[in-house]
């Protein structure tokens, strides 16, 4: 708060100048995001087998060399089905996070921005939403809805809002009360002017952070979903399918159950710690 | 409200500065109404939630009960829809439910024809134990990391946070899944469906409490190592207290306020995970009766679990902001 900067409109052009280190903590992430993302993609690429061929002569054979996550009941390899199956899952997770973040930048403008009573009232909503954990909220909607893909977005989606919305308004609150904002103002710029050219933009910085953060979330929940039989059914290679698939097999082919989960896992600590950096980064340039 | 204040008095007069007021009596007042608040405003919601049903309610009751999806005549619908209330007016039902809820009444299960406080009733006993049960473990897991690896040399306190990092972002079904196959299918430890007795309570308690006490530890840490640098903590050794009993008497003390603050939050993670959780293992609880209650659509079932929930979240947090009033002198005086 030292110095007085005048940050414009394109701070999220800006994010490519960012220099993010490279080290072993941001490189393999980014790999496996980068891996992910090709298999949501092209799936070819990352294998030459089908997700659906049967192989009744090797069936349920834990992980090898030529099947490194072992095969299914009808022989189909399962790290093709996880490959092909990234792309509904990453789908989902962007469905449910771009919902939640809608929802959150609404209200979280609204509040931030109308103050008073509007405020207090959005806050005792988000206070009531609070009292509701994530997949109880998501299990009450597809209770009244049924269980279906949508559904699944959709639940995760509000489920994840409010939190989201509690973020986007302390940092419209934060630009507010900065330096350069009372500047813009005390200047004799128009308020419309004002927040277009300041509020907006400055506002909006964390949200790249807050997307990454939100996907990983996001396929965790949904996948939690599924794994209770409530997401997305098998025979589908989505990865909350799989887990709902594998879990007959727990006690007999455990690599059903527990390789798709990893990837979940992988996947979700990566996009975790990516957009953990970025916030690190965004709040230094911030600064 | 005088005699939550009177009944801390013998505590406090040893300190006379911290002798609750009138007007920690009053913050302590606000809190408790606007906490019953909530809760009727998250009744608000569940109740709203049972309209949003597509089409009748009664004709979703009978095509579940029949197992059929028909047109159902008006003479067959008129009895189901007195049974529930339907048929009365919107602002009756409304007030029904929410004046239900104060007598301990959460409506009635579409699917088995009884109050919904009785089909919850029983199964609330053991995943509350769980929950309690997970609750203590993962506060004895984060606090044994923390005295074990905070501020003990470059790599024992990366290897203590990295830990955290990753136990902290663990999905609950994938960690039940590997503890139960590591423990209970490939080393016969632990029975793979555990029921509620003890030793078939260890795995799913230790599943919800690695995740748990992964972020327990996170906020914890970063308070222990500022702790550790404040002048008390020299001053204390100066006076030649050795490290374990710094760590114990003093670090802990300070640091576990902010992890504290998040026990509302943590219970809400918790039952959740229990869900998760007793489902992974079949032991009996809310978890199962609840993916039931979703799989045949009970949605009055779905809504008193949500909102019981809901309930335990709102409490904890008050408790927290009670204890707050009276502990810290801080909050009191703004």
């Amino acid at each position: 708060m030292s110095s007085i900067s005048f940050p414009r409109a394109g701070a999220l052009a800006r994010l490519g100048s960012l220099r993010i280190p490279v080290r072993p903590g941001t490189a393999v992430p980014l790999l496996i995001v980068l891996l992910v993302t090709v298999a949501a993609i092209a799936p070819g690429v990352l294998t030459h087998r089908s997700p659906t061929a049967i192989d009744i002569e090797h069936t349920l054979l834990p992980p090898s060399l030529s099947h490194p996550f072992g095969t299914d009941d009808a022989g189909r390899d399962l790290y093709t089905r996880v490959v092909y199956g990234a792309r509904e899952s990453l789908g989902i997770g962007l469905g449910a996070t771009g919902l939640a973040m809608s929802i959150a930048l609404l209200l979280g403008f609204i509040a931030g921005l109308a103050g008073g009573l509007v405020d207090v009232v959005i806050n005792r909503i988000l206070e009531v939403a609070f009292a509701f954990p994530v997949l109880l909220l998501a299990l009450l909607l597809i209770a009244i809805y049924g269980p279906s893909l949508t559904t699944e977005i959709v639940a995760v989606g509000i489920g994840s809002a409010p939190g989201y919305a509690r973020m986007v308004r302390g940092q419209v609150l934060n630009v507010r009360k900065a330096a350069y904002v009372e500047a813009a103002a005390a200047l004799g710029h128009r308020r419309h002017a004002v927040v277009r050219r300041h509020l907006f933009p400055n506002a909006m910085r964390p949200l790249v952070a807050m997307i990454t953060l939100g996907v990983g979330q996001s396929i965790v929940w949904a996948s939690g979903l599924a794994f209770l039989g409530l997401g997305v059914a098998p025979p589908s290679p989505e990865w909350g399918a799989l887990l709902d698939y594998g879990r007959e097999y727990i006690t007999t082919s455990w690599w059903l159950e527990i390789m798709p989960g990893l990837v979940i896992v992988l996947v979700a600590l990566s996009v975790t710690a990516l957009g953990r950096t970025l916030q690190h980064r965004l709040e230094g340039a911030a600064r | 409200m005088s005699q939550v204040a009177e009944a801390t008095v013998p505590v406090a007069s040893r300190r006379p500065a911290a002798r609750p007021s009138a007007r920690t009596a009053r913050l302590i007042l606000v809190k408790i109404v606007s906490a019953i608040l909530v809760l009727v405003a998250a009744a608000s919601v569940t109740f709203f939630a049972q309209l949003l049903v597509p089409g009748s309610r009664a004709v979703a009751i009978l095509n579940q009960q029949t197992g059929r999806a028909q047109l159902w005549t008006p003479a067959q619908l008129a009895p189901v829809n007195h049974e529930f209330g339907f048929d009365k007016p919107l602002i009756v039902q409304y007030l029904d439910y929410v004046g239900g809820l104060f007598r301990g009444n959460l409506g009635t299960s579409y699917t088995q024809y009884r109050p919904v406080t009785q089909v919850i009733g029983a199964e609330l006993l053991p995943s509350l134990e769980l929950t309690a049960a997970s609750l203590v473990a993962a506060w004895v897991l984060a606090i044994a990391a923390i005295l074990l690896t905070a501020k003990r040399g470059r790599f024992f306190s990366a290897l203590g946070s990295t830990w955290e990092a990753l136990t902290a972002s663990l999905p609950t079904y994938w960690v039940g899944v590997v503890l139960l196959v590591v423990f209970a299918v490939e080393i016969r430890i632990f029975p793979v469906i555990g029921g509620t007795s003890a030793w078939g309570t260890v795995l799913p308690v230790l599943t919800l409490a690695i995740p748990l006490a992964g972020f327990l530890g996170q906020v914890t840490r970063d308070e222990f190592e500022k702790v550790l640098d404040q002048p008390f903590i020299t001053t204390a050794r100066t006076r030649g207290m050795g490290d374990t009993a710094v760590r114990l008497k003093h670090a802990l003390r300070h640091s576990v306020l902010p992890a504290i603050t998040l026990s509302g939050w943590a219970m809400g993670a918790l039952i959740s995970g229990a869900v998760i959780a007793e489902n992974v293992y079949g032991r009996p609880g809310i978890g199962q009766v609840l993916v039931n209650a979703v799989n045949t659509r009970d949605v009055p079932t779905v809504s008193g679990i949500v909102l019981v929930v809901a309930g335990v979240y709102v409490i904890a947090n008050l408790l927290v902001d009670i204890a707050y009033a009276l502990v810290d002198p801080r909050l009191r005086a703004s």
